[in-house]
């Protein structure tokens, strides 16, 4: 069921959307390791999404966010999503 | 010569497309679900792939890079901010909420399960209806975007309309014969492909012009502006409004949407979810820039023309160039498979079936659909002819109508008392204004409403932003002005505790 502590979830979720833009970046030219930095920054901040988003599923808060039990908090095997956990 | 390795290699590698279609028709039951659901078996790689190429098309292929030569690399920013992050939330917000009512009452459309919950065939038909209307440009799109690569890469010896007619021929073929098995199938196959393909090209078209550094060094001397962060078509009001009409009207696209039913389990959506950041990057990051890296190439793009089978003419051997090309063209041909594919399924589950013939036969049913494939492709394909915009200006016209179902969808979903009033006015006015708003641009006899909104300092704001707000506003205040009706049932929609 849900828990207070998976709200700060909706947070996390609108700054890793709001900064994939590189707004700090706004105007700035300068060139690292070939590619405009601003540049850099998205492809690091997608990485960082991509492990926010891994550890959303693994922490359970992916089924407590649909008012389901999450199954044990280890992201799940597929024994354990098909049917048996969300009934 | 060139010419004739190159079609050969283009016609070449849609036959071996459609030869696995049709490998995968021989193993394809006849009932609905598994013509349209692939039996709801969709594993990881092949739901993340079938997904992926969906969201690979002329749009991405051809439109990005155009748009990155022409106004800069921030492209890449738009793309990956809305499909990589913004798409990836959506699909967890939109997309597994949807798995889960699908996977415990059926459903197989969209239309179908909004009908269901408001007990509304007519909300049903609503949403079938402006799906199928939407989706028309971006099947077109695909079809323009075929005709410029085949003349690009040709160097016009394959005229605009042939290549476009092509790709038509081969996506009738393939979506008539081949059900969603088939495209699945093809779909990772060309993921994967497409994925190598734009990676060995970006390599071997930087080695030739001296290195990352020297192509951005190159690109910046010719159009300085493109080094620094926004700037030019690049205003704040661009950047947002076209990731969130974009990606909220991804969501909304029958193909895709449709894609939120077919997963085999959570399992599989949740690691689609976690992958979908890397995957995006991976592919946009080599396509566009070598879209803006082009700047500072000496080559000539005509008006008109893609930009990057130009470049890759130039700087690598016509079989490879051919090769690309073939791989975004097959791409392209299984977006607009899928998308045809889900459009059938629309047409002939929420509007043939309920409206025209309740007591078709399974059989009469499947040769409505494919009748229907061949008449909208045909449609789209004669609409092509007439190049009504960039590809990115008809792509975004689809992405934005889609966006206008979204609010009210998500409504739906999680707020028992959405009702069917609420969802018919949240859905029926911003569409018809947005509407107005494009057919004022094409119809000379109207006087051309803006399609963007200035506001002060930081550019034009897309009107379907403002019209999305609308939407949820109207679905929101119409319900709670109005009684759900009796055939409502806010528990078709429960997931939990059932």
């Amino acid at each position: 069921m849900r828990v207070r502590r998976d709200l700060v979830w909706i947070p996390v979720f609108a700054v890793l959307v709001a900064f994939s833009v590189p707004w700090p970046l706004w105007g700035v030219d300068r060139v690292v390791a070939g590619l405009p930095a601003w540049i850099w920054w998205h492809v690091g901040w997608l990485g960082l999404c991509s492990i926010a988003f891994r550890s959303f599923v693994r922490s359970g808060a992916w089924e407590r966010g649909m008012g389901l039990d999450a199954p044990g908090g280890t992201g799940g095997t597929e024994a354990s999503t098909r049917g048996g956990d969300r009934r | 010569m060139t010419v004739s390795i190159g079609l050969g290699v283009v016609v070449g590698y849609l036959l071996v497309a459609l030869a696995v279609g049709l490998f995968a028709y021989r193993l394809t039951e006849t009932t609905a679900e598994d013509y349209y659901l692939a039996n709801r078996s969709i594993g990881t790689v092949v739901l993340l792939f079938t997904t992926f190429a969906t969201l690979l098309s002329a749009f991405t292929f051809f439109g990005g890079p155009n748009l990155a030569y022409a106004a800069g690399p921030e492209w890449l920013i738009v793309m990956g901010t809305l499909d990589g992050v913004l798409f990836a939330v959506l699909w967890y917000v939109i997309g597994y909420k949807q798995w889960l009512i699908g996977d415990r009452r059926g459903y197989v459309t969209l239309g179908e399960m909004l009908g269901d919950r408001f007990g509304s065939p007519a909300l049903r038909a609503l949403v079938a209806g402006i799906s199928l209307l939407w989706l028309f440009p971006y099947v077109m799109l695909q079809q323009m975007g075929a005709g410029e690569a085949l003349v690009g890469l040709t160097g016009g010896a394959v005229p605009y309309w042939g290549g476009a007619a092509l790709i038509t021929a081969f996506m009738i073929a393939y979506v008539t014969l081949a059900g969603l098995r088939g495209v699945a199938w093809t779909d990772t196959i060309q993921g994967l492909f497409m994925l190598s393909v734009v990676w060995v090209a970006a390599v071997w078209v930087v080695s030739a012009v001296g290195g990352v550094g020297a192509a951005t060094g190159s690109m910046v001397a010719a159009r300085p502006e493109f080094g620094s962060f926004g700037g030019g078509l690049y205003t704040p009001g661009f950047i947002v409004s076209t990731a969130i009409t974009i990606a909220f009207g991804v969501t909304m696209f029958p193909q895709i949407n449709q894609r939120f039913f077919v997963a085999e389990s959570e399992t599989v959506l949740k690691r689609s979810f976690a992958l979908w950041p890397v995957l995006v990057l991976l592919l946009f990051v080599p396509a566009f820039l070598l879209g803006a890296w082009a700047v500072g190439m000496p080559v000539d793009v005509p008006e008109g023309a893609n930009v990057l089978p130009v470049v890759l003419n130039e700087y690598t051997p016509t079989w490879f160039a051919a090769l690309v090309i073939a791989g975004a063209m097959a791409a392209m041909m299984s977006s607009s498979d899928s998308m045809l594919l889900s459009g059938s399924s629309y047409f002939t589950r929420d509007l043939y079936r309920p409206f025209v013939a309740p007591g078709a036969s399974a059989r009469r049913e499947a040769w409505v659909a494919r009748a229907g494939v061949v008449v909208f492709a045909t449609l789209a394909f004669l609409a092509s002819l007439l190049r009504p915009g960039t590809l990115i200006e008809v792509g975004d016209t689809a992405f934005s109508g889609f966006a206008l179902l979204s609010l009210p969808t998500v409504c739906a979903l999680y707020w028992d008392r959405t009702t069917r009033d609420g969802m018919v006015v949240g859905i029926v006015v911003p569409q018809a204004a947005y509407l107005l708003v494009v057919l004022s641009s094409v119809l000379p006899v109207v006087l051309t409403l803006p399609r963007t909104v200035a506001l002060a300092g930081s550019g034009g704001w897309d009107v379907a932003l403002g019209l999305m707000v609308l939407s949820a506003v109207l679905t929101v205040g119409v319900s709670l002005l109005t009684a759900p009706t009796a055939e409502s049932d806010a528990s078709r929609f429960a997931v939990a505790g059932d």
